[in-house]
């Protein structure tokens, strides 16, 4: 089985592959290849790839690129953004390729600034990933020196400038049109679309921002076509996923595997099945903001549209995993506190809903429920659904709670009721 | 008055943004690197170099978690209370280690050591439960013992 965005990950803990190793596994190739070509033939490829986005929402690398102005009259200077600000609660997948491989993410970067002509590019990081602002500033210098990076890139007459942007903390921050503000220099509040930022983006000039792993599969696509890249599937979907597994589980951990592989598989085979007392109650597939799902899943394959027909999404791909010992309220509480406090207050329905979302569910696990809460939190569950919010963030703080009022009810009920935790 | 050193650091940025206002949030963290924490005399004279009013400065400077705005310890210990490591145990971690240094979330020492916050998930959920002394990362953590963890940091 191919692990192209993994191989050159050392499992032992050892640092990153310097340039020069990284260039003898076959490193920069990519580069060279898409230099000798046109920015549509790039993005045909990766549009025929059928890469879709590793960043949460799965949309079309490809499709998105292709809204961009091309051209001598398309505004300058345009932008290409890697988003590395993974604070999406139980994801780590991120911190795996930049702690693990950052010469993989510049010359992915390269190959999409090239396919949409992108002048200057910034690598978005969020401020806790430490080891990789090091390991990145490393490999950038390293990049500019055999002019990867810089003016008239390996004497193709394409430029192209990275910066590493090291952010200040929140969550806003990772969502697309937050992320314009915060590199502006502004609050990361989000931006109604339209205009939509691959026309009007960063600063008004056309912007592609990007996940991490999204741009990490594009020098594999690029050096070995679409084909090659939709057979690593088990499904429509190309490519291979960083899924990973935390929770009481016997080994929480990351692992690069064909998309569409089966929850099962991720759960017994390579996270070990549950630890030893305790049983499965559910499962968050793709990080906190995706809706619960239950032992009756886990036949379901880990891809965009199977994962959506069972009532989730796959989301960043690192599951959560919820055990028969730990209180399905209080983790719901523990959600929705993230999501209340990270609400940029942009928009009343998330600053207010949220806000109230946590209150009724801190009462209920303080023992405090009251008979009509249940009712309230639906309503908040329609309130902040999709559309009526600037952004993805309530409503996706919406899915797990409308989920576990679903499964959970019971439990529910029961601190209600019991006017107390049974867990606590 | 900011230092040569910290006006030359903030100048530094400009070259990578096309104007003063984008580089705020690099220059509040180089003013935190050298003073720990950002008072209302650093907004001001950061104002000026950044051509903002201390008031838009503030509205930036609050929105993110890590531009702190009170003093804090020669250490920060950042306590992840996300999800994963909630259901690995990060309440009864809380708990030792307020009763370990004596203060709780969002409080100081009153030796001045160590500052104790929460944090949102540190990416880092396979070795729940999770927490960061100042650059480092600390996974799989015991609360038994916290104390030899610690005791890295004088």
């Amino acid at each position: 089985m191919e692990k192209p965005l993994t191989k050159n990950i050392p499992s032992n803990g050892d640092g990153p592959l310097l340039l020069a190793a990284y260039e003898s596994a076959g490193g920069y190739e990519s580069v060279r290849r898409a230099l000798q070509t046109t920015p549509a033939t790039i993005t045909d490829l990766v549009t025929k790839a059928k890469l879709r986005g590793r960043g949460g929402a799965g949309f079309s690398t490809g499709m998105k690129w292709s809204f961009v102005p091309m051209g001598k009259d398309a505004p300058r200077p345009k932008y290409l953004l890697a988003n590395a600000d993974e604070m999406e609660p139980g994801t780590f997948k991120d911190r795996l390729l930049l702690e693990g491989d950052p010469h993989q993410l510049i010359e992915g970067m390269i190959v999409a600034a090239y396919a949409i002509q992108a002048d200057i590019a910034y690598i978005f990081l969020r401020a806790e990933y430490t080891l990789a602002a090091k390991r990145l500033s490393r490999a950038i210098a390293e990049a500019y020196e055999k002019h990867y990076l810089g003016r008239n890139i390996l004497g193709s007459g394409y430029s192209l400038e990275i910066y590493l942007h090291i952010s200040a903390g929140r969550y806003m921050c990772g969502e697309e049109t937050g992320l314009l503000n915060a590199l502006e220099g502004k609050r990361a509040n989000p931006r109604s679309k339209p205009p939509f930022p691959q026309v009007s983006g960063l600063w008004g000039k056309p912007t592609i921002v990007q996940n991490v792993e999204t741009l990490c599969n594009l020098p594999h696509i690029v050096n070995n076509g679409p084909n090659w890249f939709q057979n690593l599937s088990h499904t429509a979907d190309g490519g291979t996923k960083l899924y990973g597994a935390s929770g009481k589980v016997k080994r929480p951990g990351l692992w690069e595997l064909p998309m569409g592989t089966t929850i099962r598989e991720i759960l017994e085979e390579h996270a070990g099945g549950m630890r030893d007392g305790v049983k499965l109650r559910g499962l968050l597939p793709g990080g906190a903001s995706t809706d619960f799902l239950t032992e009756q899943h886990l036949d379901v394959r880990m891809d965009f549209q199977e994962v959506q027909k069972a009532g989730s999404r796959l989301g960043t791909g690192t599951m959560i995993v919820l055990d028969d010992q730990t209180c399905p309220v209080g983790m719901v509480w523990n959600l929705e506190r993230f999501f209340a406090q990270e609400s940029c207050g942009w928009c009343t329905p998330c600053w207010s809903g949220l806000n109230w979302a946590e209150r009724i569910l801190r009462a209920m696990e303080e023992g405090r429920g009251q008979a009509g809460d249940l009712e309230k939190l639906e309503f908040q569950t329609k309130f902040n659904a999709p559309g009526h919010t600037f952004c993805a963030l309530a409503p996706g703080a919406m899915e797990p709670l409308q989920s576990a009022l679903k499964y959970f009810h019971a439990d529910f009920e029961q601190h209600i009721r019991e006017h107390r935790c049974p867990w606590r | 008055m900011l230092t040569v050193e910290e006006r030359q650091e903030i100048e530094a940025e400009f070259s990578r943004y096309p104007n003063k206002r984008a580089v705020s949030i690099d220059a509040l963290k180089i003013i935190q690197r050298h003073r720990g924490w950002v008072s209302d005399e650093s907004l001001r004279d950061l104002g000026k170099l950044l051509e903002m009013t201390p008031d838009e400065l503030d509205g930036v400077a609050t929105f993110y978690n890590l531009v702190f705005r009170k003093p804090v310890g020669r250490h920060v210990v950042l306590v992840c209370d996300s999800v994963s490591c909630w259901i690995m145990g990060c309440e009864s971690l809380c708990k030792r280690l307020a009763m370990q240094l004596g203060v709780s979330l969002g409080g100081t020492t009153s030796d001045g050591r160590f500052t104790v916050l929460p944090i949102v998930c540190l990416g880092a959920c396979d070795h729940a439960p999770t927490l960061m002394v100042d650059n480092d990362l600390h996974g799989d953590v015991q609360p038994e013992k916290l104390d030899e963890l610690l005791e890295r940091y004088k």
